[in-house]
């Protein structure tokens, strides 16, 4: 009997040191792939590997032979002992195997739960295994079935749109107040690590450039260049002030860096364009009836700590509704599965009649004289229905029980009357 | 049939109107794509029996404040659908949808007048252009009022700090924002075109382009406040909540002057006297 088997690590059971060794190799998926097609053990076979993890995905008849030869291939691609490896690995079969993969495609496994990337990483790690023809009917049918879920929990739940990291949920702040990230400017007062953070966050988004300014010019130049971005001194934020449209503060200063005053008297010059103050700064930077000007808009460091917190909260209540979908999708799978059981039964049932109906038109077609082509295909026709009909019910029952537990009794019994064994 | 595509226009347009409240309540898309469709479907049928009712009248079908509404109703639709085409924010059908089938609503309810002759001076290209120019201009000024109304909603949320349901529903203020403006830039000139034609027509038609008639001077006055918004979003650079607030206003006063005034205060302007000039 056919099984599925997945064998791998992930940020949870390997520490990054095993990973590194595994993810060297930019050809380890081709030498894997090539690996289980050689494999006898092994009938299908995908190979996922990110820098979170590392995935071997078959179907086998014979699950413990296929894991040692994995085991070992994993072993080998990272040139370790396969007893060292055998500590950070987990290897799952059959419907255990199947819920991985739709949680590891929906990104409920991954390191920030509900990140993007992870699904593209699987379909091209797919569309691999089909270049190399590793994947067969089970495989491209999980495969399909992993990004079916994973479109459903991105659409039904809510657990990839809330932001878990206080940067995250402040470039999502900004794109609820701008939309469109790209050629709006950023101006970095204070250079701490927390900004650096939320600067490279603002970067992915597009944003078109970054301006740095801080107490110490050196630093603001070093932190600049990391964004190639400009430096200016403390002196030049009022200049600043008029071009940027996103301003995060971070500096270690006791009093407020940004006034009431200072803002007020710049709204008018920037011709009311909105201005959003991040200020991650403790005490803040920001004195805080910035805020009540008009469409500037200022979040402190616990507003964002505030965002993030009720963020978790949702998304535990999202897991809950994620975690359905997957159970209902291996399900679905599984049913599926266990009609590909009753198929080879259901195949050597037709041939056998099909044989059987082609022996005896020959021996008939002496008696019955020269036929016209007419004549010809309405025996045709009427001896295939015959033998579709006689053999109809037994294939519909057959696939009614693929999935009841009494399923082998019936398969037994089916190839015992039917002769289908000799 | 005219009756038959009238109601089928209100019956699709309550149909898209529910779908899309629950759309923005489910957020599922699909429910938002067959509304959409079920919209486009009602507008055509309404747009059908605005042509059939031209065809028979011979002018404009907005003599009365029912079929204005209706007329309205749909200028409003046909706003959207444009904004649609050019931004794909869904959930702008789910705030708009309902206010253009709350005038189809108030439109239906109201008593048939009849239609009895319709006299010559109604007859005119002016004042079809008049007409239509007007209430397209309308429509685009309902869907400022509201991209408006979200933009408080939003803006209310992020300063406050304190987000419903609706933060993620909503879009960005920038886009709420650049909505507005397209539909002020848009709907001005159209109400501007409008009161034009209407003056050319008044002067053909009545013998002077200005009467003071009350509802004249309440267009004027709801020009000018959209004049006003429209000068200051241009030179002195409001946006946000400001402009969003003072487009508000005007939608008030432009209701105002569409219903209240056309109503009660009217001279020869009323729907009662346009009505009244209709049975002979």
């Amino acid at each position: 009997m056919i099984r599925i088997l997945n064998i791998g690590m992930n940020h949870k059971t390997a520490p990054v040191e095993v990973r590194e060794c595994m993810a060297r190799d930019p050809d380890s998926v081709v030498r894997a792939l090539h690996a289980m097609r050689e494999d006898p053990a092994v009938r299908e076979g995908l190979f996922l590997s990110t820098c979170n993890r590392i995935e071997a995905l078959c179907t086998t008849e014979s699950s413990d032979k296929a894991r040692e030869h994995i085991v070992s291939l994993l072993a080998g691609l990272g040139g370790m002992e396969p007893e060292n490896l055998a500590r950070h690995i987990y290897a799952l079969e059959g419907p255990e195997a199947v819920r991985h993969v739709f949680n590891v495609a929906s990104s409920l496994d991954s390191m920030v739960v509900g990140e993007p990337q992870i699904l593209g990483q699987i379909k091209d790690a797919y569309y691999e295994a089909t270049r190399e023809k590793t994947s067969g009917v089970i495989l491209n049918r999980l495969m399909h079935r992993a990004f079916h879920a994973a479109k459903r929990i991105r659409t039904e739940t809510g657990i990839s749109d809330a932001a878990v990291s206080i940067s995250y949920s402040a470039v999502e702040l900004a794109r609820k107040i701008f939309y469109d990230l790209k050629g709006k400017k950023v101006l970095l007062i204070g250079a701490g690590e927390m900004a650096e953070l939320a600067a490279r966050h603002l970067m992915a988004q597009g944003v078109e450039e970054i301006t740095v300014a801080n107490r110490t010019l050196e630093r603001a130049v070093q932190v600049a260049e990391m964004f190639s971005g400009r430096a200016v001194s403390m002196e030049e934020i009022d200049l600043e002030l008029l071009r940027a449209d996103i301003v995060i503060t971070s500096t270690a200063a006791a009093g407020y860096v940004i006034t009431h005053s200072r803002v007020k008297g710049c709204i008018k010059k920037r011709k009311n364009r909105p201005l959003f103050f991040i200020d991650i700064a403790v005490p803040r930077d920001v004195e805080p009836r910035v805020n009540d000007l008009g469409n500037i808009y200022v979040y402190d460091i616990d507003d964002l700590k505030g965002i993030v917190r009720i963020n978790r909260a949702q998304r535990e209540a999202e897991a809950v509704k994620a975690e359905r979908i997957v159970e209902e999708e291996v399900i679905r799978f599984e049913r599926w599965l266990k009609t590909l059981d009753v198929v080879p039964t259901i195949v050597s049932l037709k041939e056998k009649v099909e044989e059987i109906r082609n022996a005896e038109i020959r021996r008939s077609l002496g008696a019955l004289g020269p036929l016209s082509q007419e004549q010809m295909r309405a025996v045709d026709v009427l001896t295939s229905s015959i033998a579709e009909k006689i053999i109809h019910d037994p294939i519909v029952t057959l696939r009614k029980k693929a999935e009841r537990p009494s399923r082998d009794q019936f398969l037994d019994i089916a190839r015992v009357l039917f002769n289908l064994d000799d | 049939m005219a009756l038959l595509l009238i109601r089928l226009a209100l019956l699709l347009l309550l149909v898209a109107t529910g779908g899309m409240i629950v759309f923005i309540v489910r957020q599922n898309k699909t429910v938002f794509r067959w509304s959409y469709r079920i919209l486009l479907a009602g507008f055509a049928c309404h747009t059908l029996f605005l042509f059939q009712q031209y065809y028979t009248l011979g002018a404009a079908p907005v003599l009365s404040l029912k079929t204005s509404l209706s007329f309205f109703a749909w200028t409003v639709t046909g706003a959207y659908l444009l904004f649609q085409q050019r931004f794909r924010l869904r959930v702008l059908g789910s705030f708009i949808a309902p206010l253009a089938a709350v005038f189809m609503l108030v439109s239906t309810s109201m008593p048939e007048t009849e239609t009895a002759v319709i006299p010559p001076i109604y007859k005119s290209a002016w004042l079809t252009v008049h007409v239509v120019t007007i209430f397209a201009g309308d429509g685009m000024l309902a869907v400022m009022f509201v991209a408006a109304v979200m933009y408080l909603l939003q803006e209310r949320q992020i300063k406050r700090k304190r987000f419903g349901s609706l933060y993620r529903k909503l879009p960005s203020l920038e886009t709420l924002d650049s909505i507005n403006h397209q539909a002020l830039v848009w709907g001005f000139p159209l109400l501007t075109l409008g009161m034009v034609t209407g003056a050319i027509y008044a002067q053909q038609a009545l013998g002077s382009y200005w009467r003071w008639d009350p509802k004249e001077v309440w267009s004027l006055i709801t020009w000018l406040f959209y004049a006003v918004l429209l000068h200051e979003r241009l030179t002195v650079g409001w946006r946000g909540r400001k402009a969003a607030v003072f487009s508000i206003l005007c939608f008030s006063v432009l209701l105002f002057s569409f219903v209240v005034v056309s109503l009660w205060f009217s001279d020869y302007h009323s729907f009662k006297s346009l009505e009244g000039r209709l049975t002979p």
